[in-house]
């Protein structure tokens, strides 16, 4: 199960880093998209995997029987995905602005707020 | 003790919440006056506690730490609070002349004040989640903040600073996860102990760097610094200010923190990487600089360069070298954010920041050309003000490792400072206008100079009080790096005497296994 995980957070890293590579404004955030569900992951799995054993302190006793995953990491992620959430739509509508100001997707074209360049 | 800390953590989000409540009356901006005074006298009150009693904590919600969120205050924590309140004052002061009424309409005054409290947040918490969320913030305050005013410039800095700040937000968090998983804590103290027992000491390096690279794209070392100069010369001078005053520094502190109470397992390692960054830190910066023709373009490149003499002072990790890297720290807030207010007094006189197409405020505004000088000689490290203090700690703290190449580094670009400042003197102070203008201060409404020129007086005679009388602020900073190196009290508050004893045991335990 880690093991699956593991090699799924690395297709998801790689896959978003080869997007954000892209001049295309656009491919970037869904890169951006794909790294921080795979940030979101490694969390998840940092906190063990257990199938089915709920992490719940039996009455009378102090601490869950058997191995359970730790809980934590789980309320981190929730914490993550919802900050993570609002940063998109955020940045999506920046890029749409963008796209509707300037006319253009392509990150090199985007040169308003540089110096002027001398032409050669 | 929680309510001394929580304070001026609390203050700014109601004054955001009163300040978006009234953005379309007059009364807006006198809210968040207030609301700023406010948070600067609680930021007094915390550090006037934590001059008393040492370093205080406490935690939320009934759970001690290392379970609750714990916030803790030392030396520097506190100072960073007391110097974040005086930059909002100012900022706020500045804002009422800066700041048109259709930009407040859309909530200006509540978003700097999220922006006050997550800086704020930053540097109380002591929970690395907890750091995260104040990370978030922070950021999504600056988003909004950088973007209000609409126009194209700024919606292309926007686009720049918000992918690489994305992308360091990610960073840190996986970081945050891999590090639960090897030591189960988020409790930053705790956190101190855990590291120790951890086995895995490679795994340990892998994330304490991914920290580095997170803390590094925020405090913008080299070579992950590019979203700055790229926006910062975009939004409202107001912002500009407070953005080059705080946020870099926040991610500054953040490495302090993190390298002197977390990852001390390597110090070989972090202090090599550390070194590096520094020195081309300071070295790009100030080159880049030197190629810019734009006020705030070359101000925004200064903050890189600055940022490297901080770093420096870290990667050193001496005392000496540490009480540099707060000094800096404390004083370069201060400096910069005056001379992104002067810019910003610069434009509405002279009418542009672009250096060509201004001059002649020598002639004609002697007040704002001194208060340039103050600011910019104490950046270029001009004794008796305070940027020469500064320096002089760092430098003398390589010169003592017998570092000469670092120590000669950062004279050279002292140097080359000096040139940047001379440069934006000559030609926007000495030169005649361009379209032969006169950029009197009396172009300015009176309600307008005084929102603007307060501010800057106000920052200058800082800068100045701490340039001549730096022995009153050393000890303070000493005891504050000292702290920093010998993180006991900060232990002992945040966890309790006990705990600590017997965590030490424990770790003592461990390391004569291991030897066995």
């Amino acid at each position: 199960m880690e093991t699956g995980l593991a090699l799924l957070i690395g297709v998801l890293v790689a896959a978003a880093v080869y997007l954000m590579l892209a001049r295309n404004v656009m491919s970037f955030l869904f890169g951006l998209l794909l790294i921080s569900n795979a940030a979101n992951l490694a969390i998840f799995t940092s906190g063990r995997l257990t199938e089915g054993a709920p992490p719940l302190v039996p009455e009378g006793a102090d601490a869950p029987v058997g191995i359970v995953a730790n809980a934590l990491p789980q309320a981190l992620v929730l914490t993550a995905i919802v900050i993570g959430f609002g940063l998109f739509a955020f940045s999506l509508m920046l890029v749409f602005r963008a796209y509707a100001g300037l006319g253009t997707l392509n990150g090199d074209e985007m040169r308003v707020a540089e110096p002027k360049e001398d032409k050669a | 003790m929680i309510w001394t800390l929580s304070a001026p953590l609390l203050l700014p989000f109601f004054t955001a919440i009163i300040a978006f409540l009234t953005r379309r009356s007059v009364a807006g901006k006198w809210v968040s006056l207030s609301g700023a005074v406010l948070h600067l006298g609680a930021a007094l009150v915390l550090v006037s506690a934590v001059l008393d009693q040492g370093v205080i904590a406490g935690s939320f919600g009934g759970w001690d730490a290392p379970f609750g969120i714990a916030l803790a205050a030392d030396y520097l924590g506190a100072a960073m609070v007391v110097i974040t309140g005086i930059i909002g004052v100012a900022v706020a002061l500045y804002s009422f002349a800066d700041i048109s009424k259709s930009t407040e309409a859309l909530g200006f005054h509540a978003l700097f004040h999220l922006l006050l409290a997550g800086v704020t947040g930053a540097f109380l918490t002591a929970d690395l989640f907890n750091l995260y969320v104040w990370f978030e913030v922070m950021l999504i305050s600056s988003f909004g903040l950088l973007v209000i005013g609409g126009s194209k410039q700024e919606i292309d800095g926007a686009v720049k600073y918000v992918t690489l700040n994305l992308i360091s937000t990610v960073m840190f968090l996986t970081g945050v996860g891999l590090l639960y998983g090897m030591t189960g804590t988020l409790n930053m103290a705790d956190l101190h102990f855990a590291v120790q027992e951890v086995e895995n000491k490679g795994l340990l390096s892998v994330v304490a760097i991914m920290f580095m690279v997170a803390f590094g794209v925020k405090a913008a070392v080299f070579p992950l610094f590019f979203w700055l100069p790229a926006s910062y010369h975009t939004p409202s001078f107001s912002v500009s200010a407070v953005f080059a005053g705080l946020l870099t520094k926040v991610g500054v502190y953040a490495l302090i923190r993190a390298f002197t109470l977390i990852f001390t397992h390597d110090p070989e390692l972090i202090e090599t990487v550390l070194l590096w960054v520094a020195v081309l830190t300071m070295v790009t910066g100030v080159l880049g600089a030197a190629a810019q023709s734009d006020f705030r373009r070359i101000l925004s490149f200064h903050i890189i360069s600055q940022i490297g003499y901080m770093v420096l002072g870290l990667a050193l990790m001496t005392p000496l070298g540490l009480i540099g890297a707060v000094f800096y720290l404390l004083h370069h807030i201060i400096v910069k954010a005056n001379l992104f207010l002067i810019s910003g007094v610069a434009n509405r006189i002279a009418g542009g920041t672009e250096l060509a197409r201004i001059g002649g405020l020598y002639t004609h505004a002697p007040l704002l050309a001194v208060l340039f000088l103050i600011p910019a000689f104490s950046l270029a490290g001009f004794p008796p003000l305070s940027g020469f203090w500064a320096k002089f700690i760092v430098i003398r703290a390589s010169l003592e490792l017998e570092m000469w190449i670092v120590a000669g580094a950062a004279l050279f670009v002292g140097l080359l400072t000096v040139f940047s400042m001379t440069k934006i003197w000559a030609e926007a102070f000495w030169t005649p206008h361009p379209d032969a203008l006169a950029p009197k201060l009396s172009r300015l409404s009176t309600h307008d100079w005084r929102a603007m020129m307060w501010p800057i007086i106000a920052l200058a005679v800082m800068t100045v009080i701490i340039g001549l009388f730096p022995g009153v602020f050393y000890p303070f900073v000493e005891t504050a790096a000292d702290q920093l190196l010998n993180p006991t009290a900060y232990l002992d508050a945040v966890l309790g005497p006990d705990a600590v004893a017997a965590a030490q045991s424990a770790v003592g335990q461990a390391v004569i296994v291991e030897g066995n």
